[in-house]
């Protein structure tokens, strides 16, 4: 059996899932430090460097305060990319947590106080589930979004009550049953009545909006006795969170949604009331780390990453990426972007063509993933966006892919250049079927051309060309679209 | 109806961003009109008349004259219960039809699905713009999403055009079925084969089309010249789908709205008589609708999101008139300080699809509601 430390298809594997995939240069870092360092390194982002803020700041005051939704957008994918490469799963939990919370700017409108949510999820979202929750029910965006500034003593408004229960920890349902009542969202309602938002800083332009903040009001808090899930007491809304987390329903919700993006695409939460999880053992192990370590993410996510389950062959590109994974990922291999410059918004649309408007979700319940991302309109996006960056040999990254593949053989044949282009682009895997098809093509080039790369310039500008165009092709493949 | 052999065609016009109903179509004769819209209001002077209530803003000039021709439906107060005033969740609506819960069927991918279950044309439904339209959107249906039609498909980067040829070759075989590699790979697969056949067909499109209309420049007038150019190409396309952007006017709004009308209302016509010239007309009916209307009340540069709006159909099948009422903007009978819609959206969805595509409504709309008569 090969070492595991030197296995750079399983650290790749791990980099797309806790990352947006990793260069080679990365790899062979990742690998120097062995699989299961990896993973303690990834789950502690806070020991990598941060990104200066001041560049941001001096370059694109306009994407920092982020006064408008392109400046929004903007920070969110700058970021994303800025951090792929030292804190990737701060990033990567960040997305998460966003598709599970999805809070949006249709109805929020504020674009800073939606930045500080997906801030509040990068700080904490590896965190404490039972501390995050509470982070979240007092989160302005979130109050506003799920009208728990209408929630009041006398006139109880049950949305966010509602959605905390069904969407964002316990589920409708499991193994056939109903996980709480009607009862149950009236009273986790009316715990958090008086959970509110200030709305006394309105948008003052020129200089930009002020975050929104949130306001416990006691005078407009419901203190009287209400059961909930079985509890009675005079609670307030932390003590619905503390019922919430210790239910075994939540350990499963938490667990199949960690396993859902993390590992495999299952069947989504709609599903889960009635349909069993596709390999239940990963999640019954999840759910004992959740409530061994006292409902700790970092946790279950060193689990995850150290599992049988994930390291699996069955595990690796089981997963359709999502547009973020594919608009982000594909900047981090090139190398582009790393520093502020123009045009990053229109390569953040890239993410709403391939149908993922981020930070806009099309509702409370998040985006439908797997293949439910694909149609034809999304595919041909994601073709040609990966195509046209992959093959640009004015990216750093290409150019560094493309040098090193050179410069190791003297003679290009089509199985190598092949290999080494899978390899540099991620260890991604074509299908035995393609690889031939493929190789049939450049066997065709290089018939048409030297096939020799230690020659002339030209002759090593000829064989760049057929090395780009394999990555172009590699990028446009079905295979490419997996996780 | 008119008599036709050929199939009728449904060409939709979204205008995004919640198009102002009142100053579209404006009750020129009504005072509280001029009191709510001390700003942005259109001088009684300067309004294209249409009926003794009712009048078209003035950068409606073109489509007033098609209005005078009889081939303009004008459906006043459309809308849905409980209105809601987000431009996305409004706009799901109306494209799912699901006003209760998030639904990710779009009404015309199940029309598109009732069309041509076998899915035997890749291109039944072809929208013009970046990405797909959930309005279209329904697992199974292919639809072709073009962005610029000379430019359609995939591997576009690749200039050289016999690169390209054998690169579009090797991406049909690499999507090819390849056995055993799961359900996912095969749809993906196939989807790829979609788009790679719809963008084959379309290709040729191009070098087909002459016109001696020349469209007046803008954003929906270079979209409608593409679906133009493809409707005419006979390729079987039954549902076209396009969008006009801008209409969220919530400051400077009278230079903005005009200058989008005017775009909207010329297009319109250059379309009109473009398919006329190619004697293709007399079966396409075109269909505008936008998200909402906006608030009763300007808010002294522009007017926020508000409810019941305007939809409108246009063309030789459409029986021109006036649909349904304006309503009543009177204090008393606005809700939240909007217009009260008094025609459902679904009804009116209900009318295209049966009596002009022939299609089973209910099915199309998720239910049964009252239709109009204007095909």
């Amino acid at each position: 059996m090969v070492s595991i430390n030197t296995d750079k298809p399983l650290l790749a594997h791990l980099l797309r899932r806790a990352g947006f995939g990793a260069t080679f240069h990365e790899l062979d870092r990742y690998s120097q430090l062995g699989y299961e360092a990896a993973v303690d390194e990834l789950l502690h982002p806070e020991r990598q460097p941060a990104i200066e803020e001041d560049v941001l700041e001096r370059y694109f005051i306009d994407w920092k305060e982020s006064r408008n939704i392109e400046g929004a957008l903007t920070e969110f994918v700058y970021r994303m990319n800025a951090y792929a490469g030292g804190r990737p799963l701060q990033e990567k939990i960040a997305l998460f947590w966003h598709g599970v919370f999805a809070t949006g700017l249709a109805k929020v409108l504020h674009e800073k106080t939606m930045l500080n949510q997906i801030d509040l999820f990068r700080e904490h979202g590896l965190g404490n589930f039972r501390d995050f929750l509470l982070h979240l029910a007092k989160d302005p965006a979130m109050i506003f979004w799920l009208d728990n500034n209408f929630n009041h003593k006398d006139a109880p408004n049950e949305n966010w009550g509602r959605e905390l229960l069904e969407l964002f920890s316990l589920g409708v349902g499991m193994d056939g049953e109903e996980n709480y009542t009607e009862d149950d969202v009236k009273n986790a309602a009316r715990a958090f009545t008086g959970w509110t938002i200030d709305d006394d800083n309105v948008a003052s332009i020129p200089f930009g909006k002020t975050p929104w903040l949130f306001r416990y009001l006691p005078e407009d808090h419901d203190d009287g006795e209400k059961t909930f899930m079985g509890h009675t007491g005079n609670f307030n809304g932390e003590d619905i969170i503390d019922i919430i987390v210790k239910q075994p329903a939540t350990a499963r919700f938490i667990s199949r949604h960690l396993y859902n993006f993390f590992v495999a695409d299952d069947v989504q939460v709609p599903a889960w009331q009635h349909t069993p999880p596709g390999d239940p053992e990963a999640i019954k192990v999840l759910e004992e780390e959740y409530f061994r370590s006292n409902y700790n993410i970092r946790s279950m996510l060193g689990v995850l990453f150290n599992s049988d389950s994930f390291k699996s062959d069955q595990a690796r590109f089981a997963k359709v990426k999502s547009p973020a994974e594919v608009v982000v990922g594909t900047l981090h291999l090139l190398g582009d972007f790393k520093f502020p410059k123009r045009g990053i918004f229109e390569v953040a649309l890239g993410c709403r063509y391939m149908g993922q408007d981020l930070l806009n979700p099309p509702s409370v319940e998040g985006w439908h993933a797997g293949e439910e991302w694909i149609d034809s309109g999304s595919l041909v996006e994601r073709v040609n966006f990966v195509a046209d960056q992959v093959s640009d040999i004015a990216q750093p990254g290409v150019r560094a892919m493309v040098d090193t593949l050179l410069d190791r053989a003297v003679e290009l044949d089509p199985v190598s250049v092949i290999n080494g282009c899978l390899e540099l682009l991620g260890h991604v895997r074509l299908h035995e079927k393609n690889k031939e098809h493929l190789a049939g093509e450049i066997r065709s080039m290089l018939d048409q051309r030297s096939g020799l790369v230690a020659g002339s310039t030209e002759e090593r500008l000829s064989a760049e060309k057929t090395v780009l165009h394999t990555m172009k092709m590699i990028g446009s493949s079905r295979e490419y679209q997996f996780a | 109806m008119t008599s036709t052999n050929k199939d009728p065609i449904l060409v939709v016009v979204q205008l995004t961003g919640g198009n102002d109903y009142m100053n579209t179509v404006i009750p020129y004769q009504d005072p509280v009109y001029y009191d709510s819209r001390k700003t942005v209001g259109v001088a009684q002077e300067d309004v294209l008349p249409i009926s003794d209530d009712l009048a078209f803003n003035p950068a409606l000039n073109a489509v007033k004259i098609m209005y005078d021709e009889g081939k303009v439906a004008v459906i006043n107060g459309i809308g849905y219960p409980c209105p809601n005033r987000s431009h996305f969740r409004s706009m799901d609506i109306w494209h799912t039809c699901e006003p209760e819960k998030v639904g990710n069927e779009g009404w015309l991918g199940r029309a598109i699905r009732d069309l041509d279950p076998q899915a035997e044309n890749v291109l039944t439904g072809v929208n013009f713009g970046r990405g797909l339209p959930r309005a279209m959107a329904l697992t199974g249906v292919p639809v072709a999403s073009v962005a610029v039609l000379e430019t359609y498909g995939v591997l576009t980067g690749i200039s050289g055009e016999q690169e390209r040829a054998e690169a579009l070759d090797l991406f049909s075989r690499m999507y090819s079925p390849i056995l055993g590699t799961g359900p996912v790979m095969d749809y993906l697969g196939s989807t790829g084969l979609d788009a790679l056949k719809g963008a084959d067909i379309l290709k040729t499109v191009p070098g087909q089309y002459q016109s001696s209309v020349e469209y007046a420049d803008s954003i929906i007038g270079r979209n409608l010249q593409g679906i133009a150019k493809v409707l005419t190409a006979n390729l079987g396309t039954r549902i076209f789908y396009t969008q006009q952007p801008g209409y969220d006017t919530h400051a400077n709004q009278g230079p903005v709205h005009g200058v989008l009308l005017a775009h909207l209302s010329q297009a319109v016509r250059d379309f009109y008589d473009d398919l006329k010239e190619h004697n293709a007309s007399e079966n396409v009916l075109i269909y505008l609708f936008t998200e909402f209307g906006r608030r009763v009340k300007d808010n002294g540069s522009g007017t926020d999101h508000g409810a019941g709006g305007l939809a409108m159909a246009i063309g030789d099948p459409v029986k021109g008139g006036i649909y349904s009422e304006f309503p009543s903007m009177r204090e008393e009978d606005l809700e939240e300080g909007d217009l009260k819609y008094n025609i459902d959206f679904r009804g009116v969805y209900g009318t295209v699809a049966e009596k002009w595509l022939g299609l089973d409504a209910s099915s199309i709309v998720g239910g049964k509601f009252e239709q109009l008569d204007f095909v």
